[in-house]
């Protein structure tokens, strides 16, 4: 299986992850401060800045682009419980 | 004096001059605005009327309650068929109450907002067949004789927030910023009574927690050659405009950081029951203090009020919360103050929790959850001992401080996990 690596620059942790994981289940497991809510791409709260590696997360859905634009979201910000992994990533809270 | 007397003694707009008029509402009875402002004698939601060689423009409206006061002012200087722009500097509702009447009566009128403010435009008003323009800094719009142009102050208080500037009578339009909750029928700062309370309460809980964004606002406002500020509460500010800049710029000014210098402040409040996690503190405390480049301070929550801290809080670089667990939960003066944090910046600081428990020792990953809600960065793992700690837990105490002062000074140490 394709692995990735996530960095969490927050904790100084870097994850090595099969390709498809999404965002917030490695920040769960290793404790990172991507807080979260709804989980469903609903609440906003997980949103996290994309420091490296920007093209190497899935492409956002309708729902998640609508979402990013009601909560003002800056330039590659990504909700971490819609974002899959592709390739090698660096994220922290936004 | 009640409201009603307020608005039976003033019926008419107030000129600020030939070209300018006041035509907001007097509100002295409010006591509590928004749940969390004291309003000691109430406050005033002002609205302004231009009128140039070409046409009225009118600058944000009043709380829907007060829509009567409005017209009624508006009525004595305007005809509504003479409005050709309205003017929102914040939609917030107690500035855009009266908008959905005033545009039923001024139907030819456009409305001009800020860039951020499109997005709350429908979701406040419920309404999306107004039409708008949204304008950033440097634009304007022309009214013959008088130009007004925007100046765009997001985050003071709210994202959509701007001012507005009229060139040929040099005055700001400055929305919320400079405002206050001070409810006086005399309205101009050299004829009303001491506000000056009122002025400082205002910026401490509306504009202190976008520090940053008060700097960049001050940078479009202070070169402006200003003759009068027109804030949409409180006091109409023409005598000695400058001076409010200059006191928000006080006011936003860091005061601690020509004390600490280039070191990192990093603050490690505890509380203890049994000096069990005191002790933990005074180990943090100690490591923490030996990294180079960190400057550490101690504080038992016990021996202190909360605003102090909160004062602290805002200048430090990092922060640190001993707890003990007691049936369940952190203890209420841990929560108190971490509860009172929302009036400063806290985003991206350092984190960190620990102390001592009996039982089940929950309060640490508690107030871990409190500290990343608050965006802050918590590097590090809470550290939780049960009861006495040991010689070997204290060391594990000193490798936490060390943690977390190298986390501060940027020299962390890189983790790696395989879940592959």
């Amino acid at each position: 299986m394709a692995k990735a690596k996530v960095t969490f620059l927050d904790i100084g942790v870097t994850v090595s992850v099969p390709v498809g994981t999404r965002v917030i289940e490695i920040s769960e497991k290793v404790g990172a401060g991507l807080i979260y809510g709804c989980r469903e791409g609903d609440c906003g709260t997980c949103l996290m800045k994309v420091e490296d590696g920007w093209n190497n997360l899935t492409e956002p859905s309708v729902v998640e682009e609508k979402v990013l634009r009601e909560n003002m979201a800056g330039k590659h910000c990504r909700l971490a419980c819609q974002a899959q992994v592709l390739g090698d990533i660096v994220v922290r809270p936004a | 004096m009640t409201r009603s007397a307020y608005a039976a003694a003033q019926p008419d707009a107030v000129a600020l001059s030939e070209r300018v008029h006041w035509i907001g509402a007097l509100d002295p009875t409010l006591r509590t605005f928004d749940i969390i402002l004291k309003t000691a004698n109430g406050t005033s939601y002002n609205a302004y009327l231009v009128r140039g060689s070409d046409g009225v423009a009118v600058i944000d409206t009043v709380k829907e309650a007060f829509a009567g006061e409005f017209f009624t002012r508006l009525e004595s200087v305007a005809d509504y068929s003479e409005i050709r722009y309205i003017v929102l500097n914040h939609l917030e509702p107690d500035h855009t109450g009266a908008l959905p009447e005033l545009m039923r009566r001024a139907p030819q009128a456009h409305l001009y907002i800020s860039v951020r403010a499109q997005a709350m435009l429908k979701a406040l008003l419920k309404h999306d067949q107004y039409e708008y323009t949204a304008v950033n800094t440097g634009d304007s719009i022309s009214l013959g004789d008088r130009t007004l142009s925007f100046l765009n102050t997001p985050y003071l208080h709210w994202p959509d927030t701007q001012c507005t500037w009229l060139e040929e009578e040099q005055t700001l339009f400055s929305g919320d910023v400079f405002g206050c909750h001070y409810c006086d029928a005399r309205l101009f700062n050299d004829r009303v009574g001491d506000f000056r309370f009122s002025f400082e309460y205002y910026y401490a809980h509306i504009m202190r927690p976008f520090r940053e964004y008060v700097f960049k606002a001050l940078a479009l406002i202070e070169p402006l050659a200003l003759k009068t500020i027109a804030p949409s509460h409180g006091p109409i500010l023409r005598d000695q405009p400058a001076q409010y800049p200059a006191h928000y710029r006080r006011l936003a000014t860091p005061a601690l950081s020509s004390e600490i210098g280039g070191e990192k402040s990093l603050l490690i409040f505890y509380i203890s029951s049994y000096g069990n996690t005191a002790r933990m503190a005074e180990a943090i405390y100690g490591s923490a203090s030996e990294v180079e480049g960190v400057r550490a301070s101690l504080y038992d929550l016990e021996g202190g009020e909360i605003a102090p801290f909160v004062d602290l809080i805002e200048e430090a670089d990092g922060i640190m919360f001993g707890t003990p667990t007691i049936n369940g939960d952190a203890v209420k003066p841990v929560w108190d103050l971490l509860s009172s944090l929302a009036v400063v910046h806290t985003r991206g600081k350092i984190a960190a929790a620990f102390g001592s428990f009996g039982w089940s020792g929950e309060a640490v990953r508690m107030v871990e959850d409190r500290l990343k809600g608050l965006k802050m960065e918590v590097p590090v793992a809470g550290l939780r001992i049960k009861l006495i700690p040991s010689d070997e837990e204290l060391d594990a105490c000193r490798g936490f401080g060390t943690a977390i002062g190298r986390a501060l000074i940027g020299e962390d140490e890189q983790t790696v996990v395989d879940m592959a």
